[in-house]
């Protein structure tokens, strides 16, 4: 089995070197090929893996010594359990249709080898991230998933729009990460040990450890730390201003990259370190709070956007809200378990908008489609089923894990759980307004276009399609498959710890009878409450404002036109971060380089010496006359003050 | 004294300087650079054998080699290494490799006496780091700064006399107070054995004096806050291969004496004064950073950037734990590579369009992608992305001064956002875009000699990002004991 759970990783890896160093002699049907072979082992050897778990083969193992110093080892190693068994097969088979994916979208960029590259060592990082037993190797997965999104959000890299927003996405995910690290440094200062196992073993022991001289407990200072860095990679408010931007790269690693899998990966940490986030409340109460104001404002962001993919960006930093939400209510398992219906329907959507995109040549406004339902089946069918996922209509597969969140929030003690109640429950109603919004002015309602882009749209080959379907399938039906033994069931077994307290997931299963489908039962509960009812609310306020009045938008737009710009400034965050931030750096550098480098330093103290030297070298060139009479004096006068001072004393 | 590996490694280059100085003329320049790198090669190789004949379980000094010098004031050629000083060697011994090679076509005027002193230089840095007897110690010490100072002096830029000139009054003033430190240290033991200095009992304020006389010579050679100014004016001047030789080892001298002399010979007065010299490494690590964010030339933003990453190997040494010294010492190799890429990567540019200005470029990775690809993960190494060896140092330092006092962490994480800033910051401007200009349009991409340099120092990059591990293990013993000395009282 080892050698398999090392198979899984570097198999992709393999792929993204040949692709990337020797692109030019593999050809573009050669690089594809290598990194599709690549992620297509991966993905099955994933499943194995998976069985295996399932059978109860769990692994903790060191891999290889990366150093050791001060007598701590620092290690790299696998752990093999129900969350990241889940998680690897997620991320492969997204991954695994991405590329394939991505033979249509990218056939005509000059840089396509360079990009299978990419997107085989984003998968490599991504699976050696999950796979981690320690937090050395989880941060070297979680900076190296930030660098290929870097360098793929900056693919085009002409463009300027493209570089500006991966520098952007680079330097706010290292504003998470300088958490990150300090909480990294925090465990070993209190565990003594970056191994996840003896960490988390010694964890109830610590919980009551205060930092010296104050009331701070350490483990809340970890997780806030901890939290930091999965605010950063998960996109949560204030640090979530580089997920739109990100839409600058091409539509596969939006799908990929910025929906699916690499965003998710602050979830997955935060889930991965309940044994440590259970015993901070007031981490807890944080991680809520960040996650409902996440999930509400960046919803409301969405209804304004044109440009397709930033609508499908603002609800994913929105579906990320959801999810932290989950893990702020102690339903981990919730949370993961919307982590990955939302990475099969989001990577869904992405790929669907991507395929739009490409039938109307790179057009992303959709106040210029319109009508393409016709012309585009299987892209528009799968989009609603996407669609349905997502906003949760009853027995999609985000009805399951969303319906799971909010009831957990409802029975959270918490106190900022109620809170958190109210704006996840409102965000339903918009979520299904904007998703609604998408597919009516996308598919539905007469062509915008021009006639000519029109006439030339159609739908896209099966390469594209295929992913689309396959990602559909999952999007039905994982929920009615996953939803007992995920949420309610053992399936994660020590994996994820809950204090019994905090058992939010409990207190609803213990509403359900066990016995029976608890699927068919969260549904029959789920069509009477409330998240449902606003869900159809919403989907008929879009169809009336979209379909049947279209000409009502605009006019709301004019009469609330200050919450408008509110919206459509995306509540000012650029423009602060721009001004306070980026151009305060820049004028402190200046100010530090000019005045203390240059006039302090260089103007005063070393320019400054030598003209003393030089003033002082002056005054004595007038003492040396040259006159014997003037040193004689001078040789009488300093023998009298010698007299003087040896007598005196 | 039953080998003569170590003398090998300091006098095979300094012999090879005079052969290759005595091919002369221009017009045998081409035999100037073959013998030039045959003899950095052999020396290099020769060097290797100290690793591999390196026992990693005793802090003894390894390869000693002793022998009368001068008898009536107790002088002696007394040479040998630790796990401190023997990767600092191999460091030289390979950079020095890099240097040539990188200087092979670029230098067309006085090729020989270019080469020659380069190869000199190497041998006399390999001393310093060698030496065991103070008064050899200061000989190299001085001896090295003599074809630096011609190598910026000469194949300088326009303002190399001012910037040699500061360069040379700001190294000399701290080298006169060491000296005297020196003389008195031999007043008090009669010996010039820097092992022996370490057992000698020192009162309290002469080792303050002796301290601040040491830390003089050592903190303008890091450099540290204040006394930084000569740095990025120096690498302004300097030519490609003086940048990287200056960055890559000359800096690390300043770390190398904290480490072989404040340390063990003036613990009290070291952890009496520790404060006062984390907090200059504080100040370089973020006012720094934010000087080196506005800098429009790439080689002064590189220098500063230096001076910042110098400051984790400060602050590293005088937090007086294993993983702190050995964080500082890993930073101080891999800014050995880092620092040194990066300065190669200017001067493949700069050689091409004879400019240092970010504004001179915009768009290079269109003409030239090979490039841009060795100079993103160079780049990404300057930011300290994990995998690369810009993270270990950073990540070990942090890592124990977080155990030290939770706001030097605080303050020294900052460079993960800032150092990310400036470097990437400057690779936008100067790689990506659409083509700025004619200058860029016509560049050609890297050749086959660019890229092997490149490589070369890449592999290093990447290897000891990946596996760290026999880097720092040759190091343990001799931390291990000079955190006891560090630690120890001496009163």
């Amino acid at each position: 089995m080892e050698t398999i759970y090392l198979a899984i990783p570097l198999s992709c890896l393999v792929g993204s070197i040949a692709a990337g160093l020797f692109g030019r002699f593999l050809g573009r049907v050669g690089a594809h090929r290598v990194t599709i072979a690549g992620v297509a082992i991966s993905f099955v050897l994933s499943t194995v893996v998976f069985v295996d778990v399932m059978r109860g083969n769990l692994f903790n193992g060191t891999v290889y010594t990366w150093a050791i110093s001060g007598g701590v080892p620092f290690e790299i190693g696998f752990l093999i359990d129900e969350l990241t068994a889940m998680m690897i097969v997620v991320v492969t088979f997204v991954s695994f249709m991405v590329h394939i994916y991505t033979i249509g979208y990218m056939q005509d960029d000059p840089g396509y080898q360079r990009f299978f590259s990419y997107i085989a060592l984003f998968t490599f990082a991504m699976l050696m991230l999950v796979m981690s037993n320690n937090f050395l190797q989880l941060f070297f997965g979680w900076e190296a998933v930030g660098l290929v999104s870097y360098l793929l959000i900056g693919f085009w890299y002409q463009r300027e729009s493209a570089i500006a927003a991966n520098l952007k996405a680079f330097l706010v995910n290292r504003v998470g990460d300088f958490g990150f690290l300090l909480g990294i440094a925090a465990i070993l200062y209190v565990f003594g040990s970056l191994d996840y196992a003896t960490v988390f073993e010694a964890a109830p022991g610590a919980a009551s450890a205060t930092v010296a001289d104050t009331e701070t407990l350490w483990i809340t200072v970890i997780c806030l730390l901890l939290f930091l860095g999965a605010m950063g990679k998960s996109a949560q408010v204030p640090l979530h201003v580089w997920l739109p931007d990100s839409m600058e790269g091409p539509t596969p690693i939006s799908a990929l990259i910025h929906a699916a899998t690499m965003v998710t990966a602050g979830i997955f940490m935060v889930a991965r370190m309940s044994p440590l986030f259970e015993f901070s409340d007031t981490a807890l109460n944080v991680v809520l709070v960040i996650g409902s104001l996440t999930a509400f404002f960046m919803a409301l962001i969405g209804l304004v956007q044109n440009d397709i993919k930033r609508v499908v960006a603002y609800s994913t930093l929105s579906q990320l809200g959801y999810m932290t939400v989950a893990l702020g209510a102690s339903a981990y398992a919730a949370g993961i378990f919307h982590l990955g219906t939302h990475a099969f329907f989001k990577a869904l959507l992405f790929l669907a908008a991507g395929s739009v995109i490409i039938a109307l040549h790179h057009q992303q406004d959709m106040r210029y489609m319109g009508g393409l339902k016709r012309v585009m089946p299987i892209t528009w069918v799968t989009a609603i089923i996407g669609t349905l996922a997502l906003i949760g209509f009853p027995g999609f597969s985000g009805f399951f894990s969303k319906d799971a969140i909010i009831e957990a929030v409802h029975y959270s003690e918490q106190p900022a759980a109620g809170f958190a109640y109210v704006a996840l429950t409102l965000g339903t109603l918009i979520t299904a307004f904007y998703s609604w919004r998408l597919i009516f002015l996308t598919f539905h309602g007469k062509p915008r276009m021009s006639e000519h882009d029109f006439e030339h749209a159609k739908e896209s080959p099966w390469v594209v399609t295929l992913p689309l379907i396959l990602l559909a399938i999952p999007s039905v039906v994982i929920g009615w498959m996953y939803v007992q033994p995920l949420l309610f069931g053992d399936f994660f077994g020590d994996s994820i710890k809950v204090l019994p307290e905090h058992d939010t997931l409990a207190k609803i299963g213990a509403h359900y009878d066990h016995g029976g489908s608890v699927a068919w039962q969260m549904l029959t509960h789920g069509l009477t409450a409330l998240p449902v009812i606003l869900t159809l609310v919403g989907t008929a306020l879009a169809y009336f404002m979209y379909i049947q009045r279209p000409d009502l938008p605009g006019k709301i737009a004019s009469t609330f036109s200050g919450l408008y710009r509110v919206l459509m400034n995306k509540y000012g965050f650029d423009e602060f971060n721009e001004f306070v931030f980026a151009r305060g750096a820049r004028k402190i550098g200046s100010f530090f380089w000019r005045k203390g480098d240059e006039s302090v330093i260089d103007g005063f103290m070393v320019n400054g010496t030598a003209r003393v030297v030089g003033w002082f070298s002056s005054v004595v060139r007038h003492i040396q006359t040259g006159y014997v009479y003037h040193y004689a004096f001078a040789m009488i006068i300093g023998l009298f003050v010698f007299m003087t001072w040896f007598l005196s004393s | 004294m039953d080998s003569y590996l170590l003398s090998i490694v300091i006098w095979l280059p300094i012999i090879g300087g005079v052969v290759v100085l005595s091919t002369g003329s221009d017009d045998r320049a081409p035999l100037a650079r073959q013998l030039s790198l045959v003899f950095s090669i052999a020396a290099f190789l020769i060097s290797l054998l100290l690793y591999t004949g390196f026992d990693t379980t005793t802090a003894q000094m390894q390869f000693t080699e002793k022998a009368a010098w001068v008898s009536a004031f107790n002088i002696y050629y007394h040479v040998g290494v630790d796990g401190i000083s023997m990767p600092l060697i191999i460091l030289t011994t390979f950079l020095t490799v890099i240097v040539v090679i990188a200087g092979w076509e670029v230098i067309q005027e006085k090729t020989a006496q270019y080469m020659a002193a380069f190869l000199l230089m190497e041998g006399f840095m390999v001393g310093v780091f060698s030496s065991l007897d103070a008064v050899l110690f200061y000989v190299f010490w001085e001896g090295m700064l003599i074809p630096m100072f011609l190598i910026i002096g000469v194949w300088g830029g326009p303002n190399r006399i001012y910037a040699t000139i500061k360069f040379f009054l700001y190294t000399l003033l701290g080298s006169l107070l060491m000296l005297v430190a020196f003389l008195y240290l031999y007043h008090q033991s009669n010996s010039f054995n820097i092992l022996e200095y370490q057992d000698l009992p020192i009162g309290i304020t002469a080792q303050k004096l002796l301290f601040i006389a040491f830390f003089a010579a050592f903190a303008v050679k890091v450099p540290m806050f204040p006394v930084h100014t000569w740095l990025p004016d120096a690498h302004v001047e300097a030519p490609t291969g003086g940048s990287v030789i200056l960055a890559a080892i000359m800096l690390k001298m300043g770390g190398y004496g904290f480490l072989r002399f404040s340390l063990p010979i003036l613990p009290d007065a070291s952890r009496e004064l520790a404060i006062f010299v984390i907090v200059l490494s504080l100040i370089a690590i973020v006012y720094i950073a934010l000087v080196a964010l506005v800098q429009d030339d790439m080689k002064k933003l590189i220098a500063y950037s230096s001076i910042a990453h110098m400051g984790f190997v400060t602050l590293g040494f005088f937090i007086f734990s294993e993983q702190g010294i050995e964080g500082g010492l890993v930073q101080m190799i891999s800014h050995g590579f880092i620092s040194g890429a990066l300065f190669l990567c200017v001067g493949v540019l700069y050689d091409r369009v004879h400019s240092r200005k970010i504004e001179s470029y915009g768009g290079v990775v269109n003409t030239m992608p090979v490039f841009a690809a060795f100079m993103m993960l160079f780049a990404m190494a300057n930011a300290g992305l994990p995998g690369t060896s810009g993270f270990v140092g950073e990540f070990l330092v942090i890592l124990a001064a977080f155990k030290v006092n939770i706001w030097y962490a605080v303050l020294a994480g900052t460079t993960l956002v800032f150092g990310a800033a400036y470097t990437l910051w400057m690779y936008k401007r100067v790689i990506f875009g659409d083509v700025a200009n004619d200058d860029v349009k016509e560049l050609k991409d890297i050749s086959p000699r660019e890229i092997v340099f490149l490589s070369l120092l890449a592999a290093m990059v990447l290897v000891m990002g990946i596996w760290p591990y026999p880097f720092l293990e040759v190091m343990h013993a001799s931390v291990e004991q000079l955190v006891a000395q560090a630690t120890a009282n001496k009163i």
